[in-house]
């Protein structure tokens, strides 16, 4: 099989490697796939609280080359955007993005699924603080 | 313990060789095939040119010079293997021949019985065989292995009958190069009565066969795993004690005996008889070779690289063979980090399936080792600066991608990855 010289560019020099502190509030982690299926992201946003802006963004993943390219451009991508943008991001974005061969399609899918656990736990821990801010008021 | 070897010229523009000398890309998947001797394609060549004749003309100069080349490989094949040259029929490569023996001892032992015995770590060739056969009404038993890769010498007596007919258990395994107990199998049928088949593949011209000394009925051979040309084969059927027949699976003409229909492919066979000749010459020195360039490459990797795993028994195992998983590293991710060095991995990303390395499920290595293993097949034509500027590519590659890997980071936290639940689902 051969890679598109994008995903050979980002398994080469991937971006924003690395991690955040998962119990930071304005961190959301997402963790998704598994050992025994040979793909594991772990994606994470640091969100401005008051902008809802996603300023960095840092992976790590188990997978195949296509699985780090594609986390890797997820992290590229969701730079800069709010929450809600993030969320728009679609699998097949990044299939375009990488070119992609149909077998592959699935690491799109658990990037776009990293994407949107990150985010989830964003907001739930967006919506314990708040109660707790109350409190203190 | 190395010798000077020429490596066959390829294209020269593909290769480059960098600052240690070494010739890139490396070739070190000799288990998926193996480049043809520059002897053995010596050997062939006036089979295309002036000594083409078809080797069942029996009229003309033309054709005996044909069988004159198919007799002398047969006699080659047969010495290698201490068989006689009528025990030698000729295909065109294991997978014919795996069939051969299976169907065709299925189909002629009918009468006597329905039961065949075979291994879980199997050869496709020889497990899809039993898979239709199971259709036709067959019975068969799939053994499993131990951790070590090695069938139970016990559990097989056990799975015996009295409608048992044929047990197939391979030599040596492709993936892991394991080598089975087969002289002590054939033993086993002998005593019962049953006939054994042996997937030799991988072990011919590898290690010693002595089909009388090691209880073999029958025997796959394949040319292009020893240095031979692709597309030929041989099996080999006992003639003696027990006298073994198995039915034809190719109809037309009756060659080989009756049990393989079809012209022979002269320059093929010359070339896998030339193989074996060599093989036979230089088996010995060569599998010391090898096995001290493979010993070199494991603890050249191991000492470096902590959560490394041998899969298979490193004692009964072929001398050029390594399978190492890497812990928290995917097996194509790897490959792609040393893609200037042929290996291959029993990751599911590599395979057509999309399912990880059977054989190393049938070990027991968790799916996630399974995914992160690699095949190292040392050949003939590799050297000592090949094995080190691979190890030393490996273990980069490997740190590279540790850094990268989630799984590593949490187990360096000191997180069981067994305890962790996943989100992905169970495939």
């Amino acid at each position: 099989m051969s890679y598109s010289d994008k995903v050979i560019d980002h398994y080469n020099n991937p971006r924003n490697v690395g991690s955040m502190d998962k119990n930071s509030s304005d961190v959301g982690t997402g963790l998704v796939g598994a050992p025994e299926c040979g793909d594991v992201m772990k994606l994470q946003i640091k969100v401005n609280p008051q902008t809802n802006v996603i300023e960095e963004a840092k992976f790590k993943t188990f997978g195949c080359g296509s699985a780090i390219a594609s986390s890797s451009l997820a992290t590229e991508w969701v730079k800069g955007k709010t929450v809600d943008e993030a969320l728009a991001i679609k699998n097949m974005d990044i299939v375009k993005e990488l070119s992609l061969p149909p077998v592959k399609i699935h690491c799109s899918v658990l990037a776009e699924d990293a994407i949107r656990a990150a985010i989830g736990d964003w907001k739930k821990k967006q919506e314990v603080a708040r109660p707790v801010a109350a409190e203190v008021k | 313990m190395s010798t000077d070897v020429k490596i066959p010229q390829a294209d020269v523009e593909t290769l480059h060789v960098n600052g240690k000398g070494v010739k890139l890309p490396i070739y070190m998947d000799n288990h998926a095939t193996t480049p043809v001797d520059p002897r053995v394609l010596e050997e062939m060549l006036p089979y295309f040119t002036d000594k083409f004749g078809n080797a069942a003309s029996r009229n003309h100069s033309f054709g005996w010079a044909g069988e004159e080349g198919v007799e002398t490989a047969r006699e080659r094949i047969a010495k290698l293997v201490g068989a006689t040259t009528k025990e030698i029929i000729f295909t065109s490569g294991a997978t014919e021949s795996d069939n051969l023996a299976i169907k065709g001892v299925a189909e002629m032992y009918r009468e006597k019985g329905n039961h065949i015995i075979t291994a879980v770590t199997e050869h496709k060739a020889v497990l899809d065989t039993c898979k239709r056969l199971e259709k036709y009404g067959y019975r068969v038993t799939y053994m499993p292995v131990q951790k070590d890769g090695l069938i139970d010498l016990e559990d097989l007596k056990r799975a015996m009958d009295d409608k048992t007919i044929l047990v197939t258990i391979m030599a040596a395994n492709n993936e892991i190069g394991v080598l089975q107990p087969f002289a002590e199998i054939g033993k086993l049928c002998h005593e019962r009565g049953v006939i054994f088949h042996t997937d030799a593949t991988q072990a011919v011209g590898k290690i010693p066969i002595d089909v009388n000394k090691q209880n073999i009925d029958v025997m796959s051979i394949s040319a292009h795993k020893m240095y031979g040309p692709k597309g030929v084969g041989a099996l080999y059927v006992r003639r003696k004690s027990p006298r073994v027949q198995v039915s034809p699976i190719i109809d037309g003409g009756g060659h080989e005996r009756g049990m393989r229909s079809g012209t022979l492919n002269v320059p093929g066979i010359v070339g896998l008889g030339k193989a074996c000749a060599i093989a036979q010459e230089e088996m010995p020195k060569e599998s010391c070779r090898l096995a001290g360039l493979r010993n070199r490459l494991r603890d050249r990797i191991m000492n470096r690289l902590d959560e490394t795993f041998i899969n298979g028994s490193m004692e009964h195992r072929l001398p050029g063979n390594l399978n190492i998983s890497f812990a928290y590293v995917e097996g194509e991710s790897l490959l792609m980090g040393i893609n200037d060095i042929a290996v291959s991995s029993g990751s599911a990303c590599t395979s057509a399936t999309l399912e990880p390395s059977y054989v190393l499920k049938a070990l027991g290595t968790g799916d996630d080792l399974a995914h992160s293993s690699i095949r190292f097949g040392i050949g003939r034509f590799n050297t000592e600066a090949e094995v080190d500027y691979v190890a030393d590519r490996v273990i980069e590659t490997v740190e590279r991608l540790r850094e990268l890997s989630p799984l590593y980071e949490m187990a360096k936290e000191g997180i069981n990855l067994k305890d962790v639940k996943w989100a992905g689902e169970a495939h």
